[in-house]
């Protein structure tokens, strides 16, 4: 048993089949779960009042934002090393999910800006990088629009995706160089002594857990459409032939 | 590669290649920024750095676009993927050529512009020296996303969205470097940086872009 078995289409068609009520569930649950437990039974913050409840979906959504051009830059080097179209494919049907979930960071995170920094937007290294991250993905979305040839699309979609990385890190970082920042810093590391309140945190790991579990549904959901989106055109283009 | 380079030179100095219109829109952003936010000299001299170092952005970009799609859609480039010398020095070429046609002249005409936007005087050896160190980073950058759109009918549009994002990094250390310089504070750590910047690029951009021309040529 090895997991490339799944890089066939029909076995992971398959596997995904019975995976994907399960996995959905356990997403509905936990982001239910989660955001509930976050908005309704945790204590107001001291400073910030309700308005810190908007945290169980900006970070969460944040999160995966940034893992989701991560599992694309896994993809697309499966991709071009071992040719399995599953993994291209599911590089593509992520890139639209990542995306709504970058906005969706930007979006909570204005909605947060509003009455605690007083301002909707500020250009902080962390706003900023995110908005780069969101130019990413859209320049990613459109290559792949915008070329025919499924294939040379997703070698092209592949090469821009790990050249993207490196310059998205490069820009994550030259930001911070260029401006200092109002966000406040990491306060979920695992290294770390001073981290939120126990209160506040297993909420809040509940809800990340819960929009991975999401990412990873809704990209399956994609991947399906897209492979059957792929035998759908093979089957013309042979019925066109014949 | 002489010889290509020779070419694609002659080719932009003829009528239609494009020389001097990177140098006339670097001209344009100069003159539309202060009949857009006034003529207040000591605001035009803030913002001065910025405005150039975005000024020379666009020009490189506006260029880019005819970089291998005029040599794609006439089959040159075909030709030239056959021939003993290797994509990458291809790639190589073609973005010496932009550089030679496009960035060098903007740094020299850089100083005049930032005249006319009032730039502080320390200001201008720093502006010279980031422009001559960072445009030939914006040239590689850019041919990379030349390579990438090649087989794309009209793709100038999809090529400033994807080379716009990678350029950013470069933009916010070469403009800091005449920020600081501007103003008399040390520019060591950007200049490096941007340094940094360009022979990364140099020296790793030519294979991803040799490799997408290599896929659209297939």
């Amino acid at each position: 048993m090895s997991l490339w078995e799944y890089a066939n289409p029909a076995r992971f068609m398959r596997l995904t089949e019975r995976m994907l009520p399960v996995l959905g569930a356990l997403a509905v649950l936990t982001v239910l779960m989660g955001v509930i437990w976050g908005f309704f039974f945790t204590p107001d913050d001291y400073k910030q009042g309700s308005t810190a409840k908007i945290l169980y979906i900006h970070v969460p959504s944040a999160t995966m934002a940034v893992s989701a051009w991560f599992m694309m830059l896994a993809g697309s080097l499966i991709w071009l090393v071992r040719r399995h179209h599953v993994s291209a494919l599911a590089a593509k049907a992520a890139a639209p999910v990542g995306m709504v979930l970058t906005l969706i960071g930007l979006v909570t995170g204005a909605i947060w800006g509003q009455p605690m920094w007083g301002t909707w937007w500020a250009w902080d290294p962390r706003l900023t990088s995110f908005l780069i991250l969101f130019l990413f993905y859209l320049g990613y979305i459109a290559l792949w629009e915008a070329i025919e040839d499924p294939d040379t699309a997703a070698d092209l979609t592949s090469v821009l995706c790990i050249v993207g990385s490196v310059f998205a890190v490069l820009s994550r970082y030259a930001v911070n160089f260029w401006n200092q920042g109002l966000h406040q810093g990491a306060s979920l590391s695992l290294d770390e002594k001073e981290n939120v309140s126990d209160v506040f945190w297993i909420p809040l790991v509940i809800a990340i857990v819960g929009f991975g579990l999401m990412f990873a549904t809704l990209v399956l959901v994609r991947t399906r459409t897209e492979i059957r989106l792929r035998r759908a055109s093979a089957l013309m283009s042979r019925q066109r032939r014949a | 590669m002489k010889a290509l380079l020779i070419r694609d030179l002659t080719l932009a100095f003829r009528a239609g290649g494009g020389f001097g219109l990177a140098l006339a829109f670097f001209l344009l952003v100069a003159v539309i920024v202060p009949l857009g936010v006034g003529p207040l000299t000591e605001i035009l001299g803030r913002i001065a750095p910025g405005i150039l170092w975005v000024g020379a952005l666009l020009a490189c970009l506006l260029s880019l676009d005819r970089m291998f799609a005029l040599d794609y859609e006439d089959g040159s480039l075909d030709l030239l993927a056959t021939s003993p010398m290797p994509m990458e020095g291809v790639v190589g070429v073609k973005a010496l050529a932009h550089w030679l046609v496009t960035g060098l002249p903007l740094t020299a005409l850089s100083p005049l512009l930032g005249l006319m936007l009032n730039l502080p005087g320390p200001g201008y050896p720093w502006l010279i020296l980031s422009l001559l160190l960072g445009t030939p980073a914006l040239s590689i950058i850019g041919a990379f996303g030349a390579a990438l759109v090649v087989g794309v009918k009209r793709g100038g549009l999809l090529l400033s969205l994807l080379v716009l994002p990678l350029y950013l990094p470069t933009l916010i250390f070469g403009a800091e470097v005449v920020r600081r310089g501007a103003l008399g504070l040390p520019v060591q750590t950007p200049l490096l940086l941007l340094a940094a910047i360009t022979a990364g690029s140099l020296g790793l951009l030519p294979y991803a872009a040799a490799a997408a021309i290599r896929i659209c040529l297939r």
